[in-house]
């Protein structure tokens, strides 16, 4: 064994990295100079200003709803990212959190606790909690432990809705605990060393403050030997074990520091929203967390603020018809620009739809003489007005063309070469009649929709998530 | 002895694999295990380590009867494993994976870092290299030199060989021998008996769950039975 100069892949390493190139590349460059709490400390500062830039409460509840899918995301990254636990239990805690502070902090049992005590209590009682879903969950593996915990998350939702008519033997008649179906209401403001937090924008700052927190300690966890550990774990439980690593325990932390967090994120909510409801704590925000986690990248931690971000905010942008077609036409084009080579091929597809679209218009103008406009809107609303063939009776042809769609596009994805360009025209025009004739006037439909095809298009492209690595196959 | 199995019998659910084994490594001995396929040697890898439970007999590890300890105390008193396919973390670095090795020791660690680094500098060039994108036979190295990081008495292999180009199987067995000149007892699992024994001080063979052969390594290259079944001439 020689131990002469340096080693020659490391000493190639440098001229091997590929160099960034094109017109990005001094951008990319700067922007990886960086540190990454520089990048941290800008973005927070920059959110930190939505509540003065704007003064709209919309606005900022939005926010606020951000930060507290934000902390949900952050916790679950601990126990899906790092751990590699499957937990489909988790918004469990976070319904545990917000009831546990519901019951706390309002008339419903006549307990009106100081806030600093409530929130150390929740957060023991959901990290104790997270331990004791834990303990019977160590031996279970993947599936398995996804099974048992989607029993635990619908078990939470079920008491909740029930525990209004519990019959206890020393009490003479049923006991309200969770209020049932109506929950609980007049949840009291959370009031910190004499600040009371009263409006919509005092929670931004506080959960602004605390996601902060949260986001600087996992950091710092993530850094320790425990938070290597985690990754040793999900890589290779089995090699973890051989190592010696105390499996269990790791496991029984990461569910635990898990729960914590959420049920901190539930009792914030119970008191932004002073009131919490079983439906508040259903399967579909724990899809819409586990979405966050994905599209960010599990085990990324600026990946899964941004993912939490972008799946809180994106559906409330797409209320707005105007905002909606922006995000259509703009995913659209950009989709088409990034994929379509050379220029000539893409400017081809894209005068093509135009040229298409008009042709249609005065196609079906005859047809359809008394067409309605399209759904009413702006700039962007009107200019499609001449190009989208508007049919009287926009329902049925929209939903016919919309069943025409979905193979159209699986087609296209299968066909090769030329005759993908021919055929794209068609289906992007295809794609626009049923965006204005049915979706754009539907937003609670086309959130799902639209989610859902960012998602699917995101695990082809990216399966490692927004700012996740990808995973180095071993062999 | 550093180890002695004791009449060993696993079993998985009804099947009984190991029958009756009994095998003892004494302290600085490099002692391999042979066998062919489904013949019992990771088993009894498994039960040394206490990954598998025997239903009888018991596994002694320096004085102690081990034979229901946990891995984690196993690992503590002195045992270490370098797994079959090396089962590195791949997306961690070198570093990372070394102290994945010592997880169980508390304390300033650079003394075992080091020692690691000593016998292989390749690894301390490479220290920040993911895991996953080096070659078979660095990768060796980092699995070699995470079971070295808990500073372990017995370390055990199971089938270093595997997977490796010939050259890098020879070079697998330089590692072993310099692991065992350095004063750790090694219990070698393999296949490749010829390998196994040119560097071995002793040797055991197993055949369906039993030990049907045992001896000194040069001894063994020299049994008849032994070659006809293993060495193929």
């Amino acid at each position: 064994m020689t131990k002469i100069g340096t080693d020659e892949w490391v000493a190639q390493v440098g001229e091997r990295t590929e160099a960034y190139r094109g017109l990005t590349a001094p951008v990319r460059r700067t922007w990886d100079g960086i540190p990454l709490g520089w990048r941290f400390a800008a973005a927070m500062l920059l959110v930190a200003l939505l509540p003065v830039a704007t003064d709209s409460s919309y606005v900022v509840r939005v926010g606020v709803n951000a930060f507290l899918f934000g902390l949900l995301a952050l916790g679950l990254n601990v126990v899906v990212g790092y751990a590699g636990l499957l937990d489909l239990g988790y918004i469990a805690f976070y319904g545990f959190g917000a009831y546990t502070y519901a019951l706390l902090s309002s008339d419903q049992i006549g307990v009106h606790l100081p806030a600093e005590l409530t929130l150390i209590v929740v957060v023991a009682l959901t990290a104790g909690l997270g331990y004791v879903l834990g303990l019977p969950s160590r031996r279970l593996l993947g599936d398995y432990l996804a099974i048992v915990t989607l029993f635990f998350g619908q078990v939470f939702v079920q008491l909740a809705i029930h525990l209004d008519r519990l019959s206890l033997p020393w009490a003479d008649g049923p006991v309200n605990v969770t209020g049932g179906p109506n929950g609980i209401v007049g949840i009291d403001p959370i009031r910190l060393v004499g600040v009371t937090f009263s409006s919509v924008t005092d929670y931004f700052y506080l959960l602004l403050v605390a996601f902060v927190a949260l986001a600087v300690g996992l950091h710092r966890l993530t850094a320790s030997r425990t938070g290597r550990a985690w990754r040793a774990l999900r890589e290779d439980p089995l090699a973890a074990e051989q190592m010696g690593l105390p499996v269990n325990r790791l496991k029984l932390l990461a569910f635990a520091v898990g729960g914590a967090v959420a049920g901190f994120a539930g009792a914030v909510f119970a008191a932004v929203q002073v009131g919490v409801f079983p439906q508040n704590f259903e399967t579909l925000l724990l899809i819409m967390i586990y979405a966050a986690v994905i599209l960010g990248g599990a085990g990324s931690l600026p990946g899964v603020a941004i993912g939490a971000a972008v799946i809180a905010v994106f559906p409330e942008v797409l209320r707005t018809p105007d905002y909606a077609r922006l995000i259509f036409y703009g995913v659209v084009l950009g989709g088409l620009v990034a994929l379509l080579r050379p220029w000539s091929r893409l400017a081809a597809v894209l005068a093509g739809t135009v040229v298409l679209g008009f042709v249609v218009r005065f196609a079906t103008a005859a047809a359809w003489p008394d067409a309605a406009a399209v759904a009413p809107g702006g700039l962007v609303a009107r200019a499609l007005g001449a190009w989208v063939a508007t049919p009287p009776n926009a329902t049925t042809v929209g939903n016919v063309a919309f069943v025409l769609l979905v193979p159209a596009v699986l087609a296209v994805t299968r066909l090769r070469g030329p005759a993908r360009t021919w055929a794209l025209p068609t289906v992007l025009y295809l794609a626009a009649f049923v965006w204005e004739t049915r979706l754009v006037a539907e937003p609670s439909v086309t959130r799902q929709l639209v989610l859902g095809a960012i998602l699917v298009v995101m695990m082809t492209a990216r399966p490692q998530g927004l700012l996740g690595t990808p995973r180095v196959e071993m062999l | 002895m550093l180890l002695a199995l004791k009449d060993v019998n696993t079993y998985y659910g009804q099947i009984h694999i190991l029958q009756g084994v009994s095998l003892d490594v004494a302290e600085g001995e490099l002692v391999c295990l042979l066998g062919g396929n489904a013949s019992g040697k990771s088993t009894t890898l498994k039960t040394i380590l206490g990954l598998v439970a025997p239903r009888s007999g018991s596994v002694v590890f320096d004085g102690e009867d081990v034979t229901r300890a946990s891995t984690s105390r196993r690992i503590e008193r002195g045992m270490a494993i370098v797994p079959e396919n090396r089962r590195l973390f791949s997306p961690m670095t070198v570093t990372e994976n070394l102290e994945m090795g010592a997880y169980r020791r508390s304390g300033d660690l650079r003394a075992a870092f080091e020692r690691v680094y000593d016998l292989f500098p390749l690894l301390a060039d490479r220290r920040s290299q993911l895991a996953g994108t080096m070659s078979g036979g660095e990768q060796q190295m980092v699995a070699v030199g995470r079971a070295l990081m808990s500073e372990p008495r017995l370390l055990l292999m199971d089938e270093p060989s595997m997977g490796l180009a010939p050259i890098l199987v020879e070079r697998s067995f330089e590692i072993i021998q310099a692991v065992h000149e350095a004063g750790v007892a090694v219990l070698v699992v393999e296949q490749n008996a010829n390998m196994a024994l040119s560097v071995a001080d002793r040797g055991y063979v197993l055949q369906t769950g039993r030990i049907a052969l045992t001896d000194r390594a040069d001894a063994l290259r020299e049994n008849d039975d032994l070659r006809k079944a293993y060495l193929g001439r």
